[in-house]
């Protein structure tokens, strides 16, 4: 088990193989598949929603299964698409990164993907038990807390529990980078995926508990008579919105921290120049993610706060335009005296950067607090959010794929299909959202099943849906690049991009070690340096040693399982008294395993000096 | 305050850009054909930050466009490496500093316009455009599961779903929730408020500058028909806004309606227990909408055309035009031919000559105290002695 | 360097067994982190408790003046405060490789923490039978009890956690392998003592106060 080929192996051991694995890679690939799960479930569930609203009065669908399907998209999109796809690329990307052999904590790292994917399988066992969450992704209490089918329980349970994952993910990613990097490789040489990705777990482990919190209160509202929310009893729906966007905003940055971070790289690469202004990049990254905590009550400008707090938040809120002007323009001069290759994915870095301007430019459009009476729970703030997380998340999350595919994979994905995606998934985005801002402002309100005639919102729904399946084309074209290149492309080069950070310096496949000698940082960009003033290697930090490597483990299986089933347990304990019997299986199977875990020493293995030699791979 | 904003529109309006806002959307519902001080004051703010904005997108798309077009990698320079810069100081300060004052320039008239427009003390000045504290008008809205119904303070009279304001001063509106959380959004007229259920009851005002029936939405997330929780501000001049409280001020539940048919619906009405929840006047059963001028509505439950057919259709199956609404399954339903009785009896209630046909219409009735006085100074004398009268009485 | 039997052994431990491995580095580091997590945690239920303080809508209730009595609390503080000083002790002897002195400063910490635990259950009861105050009785009840509840539940799992520590390593002996996971458990119960000094003042004496 010293190398990581996993070729010839039969399908039941490879299967064991990654669901017991720890590995970093491994994981990342698994983050990869459960994320793109999700993502085309949420796109399809985007889909039903364009279909319905193609054209005035609609009775495609009925108005409880398009709440369903609308609070879904979004619930589906943010937690299950977009989080896990993020945490994909930071797991396969970040140890390389830092010159790192694993993650500070395998075994959680293992732990957080099950739990990730047992809470998002959890919460999509709602359509096949009495319907979905209704109440919008927001929940806001108390139509969640009255919603009658356990759909909202499915939600507060599924999100829990994916919610833990994420979590441990965050904390994993912040001891990792602060303890883990290479020699040489100080903070201000971190690449600018890692600072991002540190930034962003940081905002994870200070916003999460907020979420997690929010739902327990949910939770016992809905199952245990508890009234939080319940206006009668004393309760205050409006707590139930502070806590939400104290987590919720900060989550915004958790997904486009870590794009910027992509876009960073990617920018840099194919202009084949140092990041323009690398230190006010982490300054901006660092700035947005502090302001990021202050400006939560800005999606509550409506409630009812009074001015004194409506514009406080106002002007927080357009505070942080400016570190990410300052983002743009870096980008932007990073370019500029450079040697642009358009690649897939700098073409869509190319695309992201106007895209993300009007999102940046709308964002401080509805921060202006007064303005925003009319903008709030419209489809200018439909368009407005979708322009920052598709034109900033999903696009940066498209550019990695492609980019970090021979890091992945070892092949790199067709370029010609590549930028037909690309162009087919951009003018559709652009005509499906453009648009929207102004049905927002011509007295569309978002979360509408249905518009009726009169209203002249004809053509801008029209125009918007045909859009969206434009994105649905795109999609399906990257699918089947994906599925092309596996079945048959040919293993690419160590270095097909002419990369300059440290992943690109490990022999394809990247060894199960990652590093067979820890590589000496002599500065930002590593490989590049060694390109232009050494000879092309990176040098090794270390003589070849015996190599330390964590051991496969199939407990975060069972840990996630068990709250998978104790999960059911909770929801069915106030129809039958099986509940019982579930939350005692569950939790018996949980907190037995983490007993195990507890109890075993796990000191894990090592991968000798001698066989490493004999390999031969890896920087010398 | 508003003087050099107007200055900047009529400038703005030149360039032509917010002719194209004011394009497109329903004159009565699009927030960027205002219609009312709210949301003219809004759209200001709202062309200011685009100006702004636009401005700050030209100059990305030039850099931007210039880079990729001159920078990009030409055949045979494919091993062009260029110089390695670090960065910049002058120019990353200069990329702050200037963001820096455009947020400036647009949080000024942020801060200004949230205290104006939250402001719902009402005015005591005695000015042209003002007036007294105690005559205001203020109403209780309330929001329910999927229509609304509003109580003006202190007249005796509810509506529901078609909110009568007299054009051309502030009405004041305390907005609060029967069930779960709604938002009340008159686009057209002013930016929405939410509908809060329990003690967080939120005030703002209306100020429609012109005659018209407005579209309103619900604007909060709240169920199954959140889309269907339509409703119409129905603003009428001064006077005929006086002569229509009036008018639902002497209405008469009991009253008989003319035609033999409608009698027999006003029984069954009262037969199957519709009263219950669906008040005639002023009482405050607000189970379900109030249907004292049933005959004056814009649109039936909101959102049907006005017609009998659908007003028959709806008593008989509510569910089909609102799902998920608390009527469907809460009564005994009525056969066909007894449906069309209480319809044709609902059609007639109409207490008042006031209705949305006034507000499409050019009439436009000055207040009956301004027209009264012709001479300002017994005007003043005349309500000065009615003050001191009324206190007499108190 | 370090092999897979060093770390198992309970001879030669360096001066902080703790933190001589990465591992033991890691830990220390990441627990530290998931304590400024919980502290977000612990600061959303102290914001809802504080929003719903006697806060009963339509129901009956007991305001916060009439039911709290600080005797009983004051005496589960200094429980659970002298509980956070023996395991300091055992700590400080962990540093001194004395693993037996250890063991015994844990159990007096756990006994301490089971007396606490204990007093809160009766006071609890006391609450329910009394006053018929409950979670289900109104918002300031079901905040109430999520407050203090949760750092109950937090001090049992806490219980729970030292415990099979102590029952793992009686015949283990301390080594690099388990000192950091005794470490990362004392800090847990510092954290939890620190939240109910919060839970003191801001539950229960502004409760009284006012």
């Amino acid at each position: 088990m010293s190398t990581a080929t996993l070729e010839k192996r039969g399908f039941g051991a490879t299967l064991w193989d990654y669901l017991t694995t720890v590995d970093h890679k491994k994981i990342a690939i698994l983050y990869l598949l459960g994320g793109a799960f999700f993502f085309l479930l949420g796109g399809l569930e985007a889909m039903l929603i364009r279909l319905q609203l193609m054209v005035p009065d609609n009775e495609l669908i009925g108005a409880q299964f398009y709440n369903e399907v609308m609070t879904m998209h979004g619930t589906t999109m943010i937690f299950l698409a977009a989080m896990p796809l993020i945490f994909a690329f930071m797991n396969a990307v970040v140890p390389l990164q830092i010159g790192a052999r694993d993650v500070a904590f395998p075994f959680l790292n293992s732990l957080g993907f099950w739990l990730f994917l047992f809470g998002g399988v959890l919460l999509n066992c709602s359509w096949f038990l009495g319907g979905a969450p209704d109440a919008g992704w927001t929940g806001y209490a108390p139509l969640s807390i009255w919603s009658p089918t356990h759909g909202v329980d499915f939600y507060a349970v599924g999100l829990q529990i994916s919610g833990f994952g994420t979590l441990m993910g965050g904390i994993n990613f912040i001891v990792t980078i602060v303890n883990m990097r290479a020699p040489g490789m100080t903070y201000m040489r971190m690449p600018l995926f890692t600072w991002t990705a540190f930034v962003a777990s940081i905002l994870i482990l200070f916003a999460f508990p907020a979420l997690t919190i929010g739902l327990f209160l949910m939770t016992f509202d809905r199952l245990f008579g508890a009234n939080f929310f319940v206006p009668d009893m004393g309760g205050n729906e409006i707590i139930w919105e502070h806590i939400f966007w104290i987590f919720g905003h900060p989550e915004v940055y958790i997904l486009v921290l870590p794009a910027f971070g992509i876009f960073s790289e990617i920018i840099s690469t194919f202009s084949k120049k140092r990041l323009f202004g690398y230190s006010s990049m982490v300054f901006a990254t660092v700035l947005i993610a502090f302001l990021g905590f202050m400006v939560w009550a800005h999606h509550m400008f409506t409630v009812g706060m009074g001015p004194i707090a409506n514009s406080i938040f106002a002007i927080a809120t357009m505070a942080i335009a400016v570190p990410t002007g300052i983002k743009i323009f870096n980008w932007l001069l990073t370019m500029w005296g450079g040697n642009i290759r358009m690649t897939t994915p700098m073409l869509w870095a190319a695309g992201f950067i106007p895209t993300f301007t009007i999102g940046g430019m709308t964002g401080v459009m509805v921060a202006v607090a007064a303005a925003d009476f009319q903008y709030h729970d419209t489809y200018f703030v439909v368009a407005h959010f979708h322009y920052v997380i598709v034109g900033g998340v999903v696009f940066g999350l498209i550019a990695a794929t492609h980019y970090w595919w021979p890091i992945m994979f070892g092949k790199v994905l067709d370029e010609k299909l590549g930028k037909w995606t690309f162009w087919t998934f951009f003018i559709g985005f652009h005509l499906t959202f453009f648009i929207q801002h102004f049905l927002g402002l011509i007295g569309m309100p978002r979360r509408y099943w249905k518009f009726l005639p009169g209203q002249d919102l004809e053509t801008g729904n029209f125009i918007s849906t045909i859009g969206a399946l434009l994105m649905a084309v795109g999609t399906i074209i990257l699918l089947y690049n994906v599925i092309k290149t596996t079945v048959k492309g040919e293993m690419c080069s160590q270095d097909p991009w002419d990369g300059r950070t440290l992943e690109w310096s490990i022999p394809n496949p990247t060894p199960h070690y990652n590093f067979k000698q820890l590589p000496l940082v002599r500065g930002l960009d590593p490989v590049w340096i060694e390109k232009t003033q050494g000879n092309g290697k990176v040098i090794p930090a270390e003589p070849v040693n015996d190599i330390h490597m964590p051991n496969n483990s199939f407990l975060p299986f069972m840990i996630s399982l068990g709250l998978f089933i104790a999960g059911f347990g909770f929801i069915y304990r106030p129809d039958t008294s099986f509940g019982y019997v579930l939350i005692a299986i569950g939790l018996i199977i949980t907190f037995g395993s983490m007993l195990i875990r507890s109890l075993k020493d796990d000191t894990g293995h090592h991968i000798h000096k001698e066989d490493l030699e004999k390999e031969g791979a890896g920087v010398e | 305050m508003k003087g050099w904003m107007d200055k900047f529109k009529a400038l703005f309006l030149v360039s032509g850009i917010a002719l194209i806002l004011s394009g497109c959307g329903n004159p009565y519902l699009s927030a960027l054909q205002p219609k009312g001080e709210g949301a003219d004051m809004i759209l200001d703010l709202m062309i200011l930050s685009i100006v702004i904005m636009i401005f700050v997108f030209l100059i990305v798309m030039a850099i931007y466009t210039y880079v990729l077009v001159r920078f990009r990698q030409k055949k045979g320079n494919e091993d062009y490496v260029p110089k390695q810069v670090e960065g910049n100081h002058m120019l990353e300060t200069l990329w702050t500093v200037i963001p820096i004052i455009l947020l400036l320039i647009l949080a000024v008239p942020t801060v200004q316009y949230t205290f104006a427009l939250s402001d719902t003390t009402p005015e005591t000045t005695e000015g042209e455009d003002g007036e007294n504290a105690e005559e205001a008008i203020w109403i209780d809205v309330t929001g329910k599961q999927f229509w609304w119904n509003f109580d003006y303070r202190g007249m005796d009279i509810q509506t529901s779903q078609d909110l009568y304001i007299p054009t051309d001063r502030r009405v004041y509106l305390t907005l609060s929730s029967g069930d779960v959380i709604h938002s009340f959004w008159v686009p057209a007229v002013s930016g929405k408020m939410d509908v809060n259920p329990g003690k967080n009851e939120n005030e703002m005002f209306l100020n429609a500058t012109e005659e018209g029936v407005f579209w309103g939405h619900c604007a909060e997330f709240c169920g199954p028909s959140h889309s269907l929780m339509d409703f119409r501000v129905v603003a009428v001049s001064p006077g005929e806004f006086d002569q229509w409280v009036e008018e639902m001020q002497n209405v008469d539940p009991d009253a008989q309606p003319e035609s033999d048919v409608a009698q027999e619906g006003k029984e069954l009405f009262a037969e199957n227990s519709c009263l219950n929840c669906h008040a005639i006047g002023s009482s405050p059963a607000m189970m379900g909408p109030n249907v004292t001028n049933f005959g004056d509505r814009s649109k039936i439950a909101g959102i049907l055309d006005y017609n009998k057919e659908n007003l028959v259709s709806w008593i008989l199956n509510p569910d089909k035009h609102k799902p998920g609404n608390l009527m469907s399954g809460n009564y005994t339903v009525p056969s066909r031919e007894d449906a069309n009785k209480i319809a044709e009896y609902l059609m007639t209630l109409s207490p008042s000559e006031i209705g949305p046909d006034d507000a499409q219409d050019d009439d436009y009735l000055q207040p009956k105290k301004k027209e009264e006085s012709n001479n300002e100074e017994t005007e003043n004398k005349e309500d000065e002695t009615a003050e001191e009268e009324s206190k007499d009485e108190e | 360097m370090s092999t897979h039997e060093d770390v198992l052994s309970s001879e030669n431990l360096p001066h902080e067994p703790e933190k001589a491995t990465l591992e033991g580095k890691n830990k220390f580091l990441g627990f530290w982190f998931f304590l400024g997590g919980e502290t977000v945690l612990f600061a959303s239920l102290f914001g809802t408790y504080l929003a719903l303080r006697n806060s009963f809508g339509n129901a009956e209730g007991t305001p916060t003046q009439e039911l709290f009595g600080l005797e009983l609390v004051f005496i589960m503080t200094v429980i659970l405060l002298t509980s956070s000083l023996t395991s300091v002790y055992a700590m400080y002897h962990m540093k001194n490789h004395d693993f037996k002195k250890m063991m015994v400063w844990l159990a007096i910490t756990v006994i301490l923490g089971a007396s606490f635990l204990g007093l809160e259950v009766y006071e609890f009861n006391h609450y329910v039978h009394e006053y018929g105050h409950t979670f289900t009785s109104h918002a300031f009840g079901s905040a109430f009890y999520a407050l203090v509840g949760f750092h109950g539940a937090h001090v049992a799992f806490g219980l729970c956690w030292i415990l099979a520590l102590m029952f793992r390593n009686a015949k283990r002996g301390l080594n690099l392998y388990n000192a950091p996971k005794f470490y990362i458990a004392s800090l847990y119960w510092h954290f939890i003592d620190v939240v109910w000094v919060f839970i003191f003042t801001v539950v229960y004496l502004m409760g009284k106060v006012g």
